[in-house]
């Protein structure tokens, strides 16, 4: 993968029902799916001279899976038609586990996708149901198996905690039932709930609270020394692979200031110092498209100090952190002497290391990485 | 001259007095009801809400009174706090004669009773007005026993009004014709106008508030403060009517306003006389005195950046207060900054809350101090009023602080807790004097540190709003003192240095200790707060690190969204200060310095 080889993310905004936690746009009309397809292919040709060729492409949602493997192939052909995917690209599409099969998958195999992130979220049937998925654990189970035997080698699971409900123990159990499906790939997230969110209201009207501060640290640190000890590596705040090279190529680029192209509702897009993003009613989206209008919701051009910033505070969530040599040529700016005594007193402290030119964060840093990235 | 009429209108805190001023500007109809401000003479925002005049300020009224003539009435303006005594009396001096406004709920009170005591210094003519007459709750009978017996003025000399609901406005103004003297002076003697405000005009410079006494003063003319000897040409002389009016000359008997190219106020001295240079009066007017300050307090930015920012600010703003003072000061923790003298806590918490506000500034304020009397063992004698100047202790023969002695009004029902407060703040020599049914006038001697400490907000409150307090500076008293200071992870932070009776230091410092615990957010490395007396640790407190604040999602792209958080949170930190790896907040600051009432 280079560096500055962009990356292609489309946003499938269709669910069959919307999780109590999510704040992803998504909408359950599934009858708008024909005319988003429609203009998502016109929406590739309006970039097609902006970008030419993608390393990655990562279709995310909402729910992807919720398309047919005719639907997908209908906008995989397009996304051919205008631009040049690299024969080694990583290809990956996010999958519910209540909706797939050994047929679906190997279609989606069929079609060139030959990485899977599977939202199983957890091994735990009742607070599966707490989330509002509409899945069972052994649903997870099962399209592991599935995914496996239709030939994928490469597979993400998406897990949660820090959830009202949880404790500790549970969440260790799920994390080692996911051990024992051997993944390439694990992302655990912390819950965070978004005032408009129905968990949130729920938990506002029931006086649930999300874990404190300590249990949070407890939940981050236990998370990081089980999947370590498992021999996955933590590469980034809330991700793991099982070895260099499965680290998530896509969501590297976001983390790595490379250009990415955003198709789709409410997609974020990035290419040199501007970011621009889609409006996110799928309905607004669709008929600006079919009145020829490119559907940007709004657009930013990045100062330096901006890109400086933001370069900043993305390399220290990863375990690689900030290449010290490149940060100087590219803003013109010494870290090391600039900040001296603060990163000196963050190293004695045990929250920042550098090692080989770079400047990186230590698993307690990590779990700081926002006070971090304020220094 | 004989149509002019100089007055003021003194009164208690909330007895009403902006509100009349209002109804007789209204009266005599230099604005129309449409474009009054509710509070036309107080305009400045942090006055109006904080219900009180700070700065003194001067209006010419038009009056067409019964025997047919044509008058001009000059209401000069007087702050109505405590702190601001010595404007009062140059307002004062300006006058003659007054309106002493009566709460008629509330009656008589202890700054009543001391700007009378100012207005008879001055020889004026006192005109008694029960205000709030239409209050349910008015005794108008106990106010007239009131007047006679605790003011000794004669209670068949009053007047009753609701300034709120315009009642015996009419009358107000022909007493101010019939009973206030005829300004005397003459025009063709030489110059003498006093100087009892002054303000900046960012496109005329200073505009010098004055009172001829003596001789006639015009544009063209150069002009020389007594006080300094500084000369200026006069640009425009004019009267305050809602406005600024430009007139030929002041005379003798006049009041108004002097343009004269006056950049800086530092230069303009409340109380000061103006001459002309070509033929100078022989003496100054009497009563000039260069304001003290007795509160000293730090101020610094809290990005050092905006040194240069506080800087002009703090320029700025002493061009409108005159006995602000400052000059530069440096802290280890803090950096650059000023210590800076106020006439008393309000007044410093009126600069601040300024300083923020119209001039936009992130300031944090060192602790408020007393100037103290330090004899050293050499026999030499130091005043201290910043901390960072004690001395060292080995070599102190003796330490004094400043004495008040404080005047309180207050109903009987709240003697006993008034008492115990003030026995707590170190009262001594009390005495005490019932001066009509159920009221009782106290007086104690205090430290003055006491007093700026939270003496008034507690007093308030345990009298629910009922005392009333007036204090004056006596003399200086022996004490133990001693230095307190806060360390933040070891690192002293000079700004929340003390000096402090001895026995008062441990509680201070639990409290201190305490507030800064609550203040000071969690942050990645464990806190210790520490008090100190030298190497003494006398108190203690930890805030323990957090060990995770970085939120999970950062993909799909939206970049952006996390960015702007972070911006925010940075921008946040920025209004804190670093004291080695700690960001405290100013909230932190001001909590130390804040009473231990709320």
């Amino acid at each position: 993968m280079r560096k500055d080889q962009a990356g292609l993310y489309i946003h499938i905004p269709f669910c069959k029902s919307k999780c109590g936690y999510c704040s992803f746009y998504s909408i359950k009309s599934l009858n708008l799916i024909p005319d988003f397809i429609d203009a998502l292919n016109k929406e590739m040709k309006f970039y097609s001279e902006l970008f030419t060729s993608f390393d990655t492409v990562y279709l995310g949602g909402g729910t992807p899976s919720l398309l047919s493997p005719q639907q997908l192939e209908t906008i995989l052909k397009t996304v051919g038609k205008f631009y040049r995917i690299d024969p080694h690209a990583e290809f990956t599409i996010e999958v519910n586990p209540g909706d797939v099969s050994l047929e679906y998958f190997r279609a989606l195999r069929f079609l060139g996708i030959n990485r899977l992130n599977i939202g199983i979220q957890s091994f735990d049937n009742s607070l599966l149901k707490f989330l509002g998925r509409r899945h069972s654990a052994n649903d997870a189970l099962a399209s592991m198996k599935a995914a496996r035997d239709a030939g994928f080698s490469n597979i993400g699971l998406d897990l949660i905690y820090g959830v009202q409900h949880q404790n500790i123990k549970s969440w260790e159990n799920t994390l080692q039932k996911a051990i024992t499906l051997k993944p390439e790939h694990i992302s655990c997230y912390q819950l965070s709930l978004g005032q408009k969110t129905p968990l949130y209201q729920i938990c506002q009207e029931q006086g649930m609270k999300l874990p404190s501060n300590e249990q949070q640290a407890k939940y981050f640190f236990t998370t990081s020394e089980i999947l370590e000890n498992a021999g996955y590596l933590h590469y980034e705040v809330s991700n793991f692979a099982r070895q260099e090279s499965l680290k998530s190529k896509h969501n590297m680029k976001y983390w790595q200031h490379a250009p990415y192209l955003g198709l789709g509702p409410a997609a974020h897009s990035f290419l040199r110092n501007k970011r621009w993003w889609n409006k996110s009613a799928v309905t607004r989206y669709i008929r600006d498209i079919f009145q020829d209008k490119i559907p940007v919701e709004d657009m930013e051009n990045l100062t330096p100090a901006q890109l400086q910033f933001e370069a900043l505070f993305l390399a220290l969530r990863t375990h690689t952190g900030i290449d010290l040599n490149l940060y100087k040529t590219k803003y013109a700016i010494d870290l090391l002497e600039d900040k001296k005594s603060i990163i000196g007193s963050l190293i004695n402290n045990n929250f920042l290391e550098i090692k080989n030119g770079f400047l990186r964060p230590t698993l307690a840093g990590m779990a700081v990485a926002d006070s971090l990235a304020l220094i | 001259m004989e149509n002019i009429r100089n007055f003021s209108i003194i009164a208690h805190i909330d007895h009403g007095k902006s509100t009349l001023a209002d109804r007789l500007i209204q009266y005599t109809g230099v604005c129309n009801e449409r474009n009054f401000q509710d509070q036309i003479l107080d305009n400045m925002d942090i006055e109006r809400e904080r219900g009180i005049t700070i700065k003194s300020n001067a209006i010419s009224l038009p009056y067409h009174a019964h025997d047919g003539k044509d008058y001009i009435l000059n209401l000069i303006d007087t702050p109505g706090h405590v702190d601001f005594s010595y404007e009062v009396s140059r307002s004062l001096a300006s006058c003659e004669g007054v309106l002493l406004l009566v709460d008629a709920a509330q009656g008589v009170q202890a700054q009543t009773l001391a700007n009378l005591y100012l207005a008879l210094e001055h020889n004026l003519e006192i005109i008694p007005i029960i205000n709030k007459i239409d209050l349910p709750s008015a005794d108008i009978d106990r106010v007239l026993e009131e007047i006679d017996s605790e003011l000794g003025l004669d209670p068949d000399t009053h007047i009753k009004c609701s300034a709120k609901e315009g009642i015996g406005i009419e009358e107000i103004l022909e007493a101010i014709v019939q009973r206030i003297p005829t300004p005397k002076g003459d025009a063709e003697n030489p110059l003498a106008a006093l100087i009892f405000d002054a303000h900046y005009d960012s496109f005329r410079g200073t505009i010098i508030h004055c009172r001829v006494f003596e001789g006639t003063v015009k544009s063209g003319d150069i002009i020389k403060f007594m006080f300094n000897g500084a000369t200026y040409k006069v640009e425009e002389v004019g009267h305050f009517l809602l406005t600024r009016t430009k007139r030929e000359k002041l005379s003798a008997g006049e009041v108004g306003y002097i343009i004269a190219g006056v950049k800086t106020v530092a230069d303009v001295r409340t109380g000061d006389t103006i001459t002309l240079q070509e033929r100078p009066c022989s003496q100054p007017l009497p009563g000039f005195k260069e304001v003290k300050p007795v509160v000293f307090a730090s101020i610094y930015p809290i990005a050092s950046d905006d040194y240069q920012d506080l800087a002009d600010s703090l320029e700025k703003y002493k061009l409108n207060d005159a006995s602000f003072i400052y000059e530069k000061d440096s802290s280890v923790a803090l950096g650059q900054g000023f210590r800076c003298g106020f006439l008393g806590l309000l007044h410093l918490d009126i600069v601040q809350e300024r300083l923020e506000r119209e001039y936009d500034l992130s300031i944090i304020l060192s602790v408020p101090s007393v100037r103290y009397r330090f004899t050293l063992k050499d026999n030499k004698v130091i005043y201290v009023d910043n901390p960072a100047h004690y001395p060292d202790p080995a070599e102190i023969a003796k330490g004094e602080e400043p004495y008040i002695r404080a005047a309180m009004m207050l109903p009987e029902r709240y003697l006993g807790t008034v008492m115990k407060l003030c026995m707590e703040k170190r009262g001594t020599n009390s005495t005490m004097n019932y001066t009509g049914p159920g009221r009782v006038e106290l007086s104690y001697e205090m430290p003055l540190a006491e007093v700026i400490y939270d003496f008034y907000d507690r007093f308030k409150s345990v009298t629910q709003g009922y005392g009333s307090f007036d204090y004056d500076i006596i003399d200086y008293r022996e004490s133990t003192l001693v230095l307190m200071d806060i360390l933040v992870n070891g690192e002293k932070v000079d700004a929340l240095s003390q000096i402090v009776h001895r026995d008062r230091a441990r509680a201070r410092a639990l409290l201190a200790c305490d507030r800064l615990k609550n203040e000071i957010p969690r942050q990645m490395f464990k806190i210790a707060i520490q008090s100190a007396i030298g190497s003494e640790i006398i108190a203690r407190s930890t805030i323990s690190a957090f060990r995770k604040d970085v939120t999970s999602k950062c993909y799909g792209g939206d970049i952006t969204r996390k960015r702007k958080l972070l911006e925010k949170q940075k921008a946040g930190k920025k209004r804190m200060k670093m004291i080695g790896q700690v960001s405290i907040p100013q909230s932190a600051f001001l909590a130390v310095l804040k009473s231990d009432t709320d």
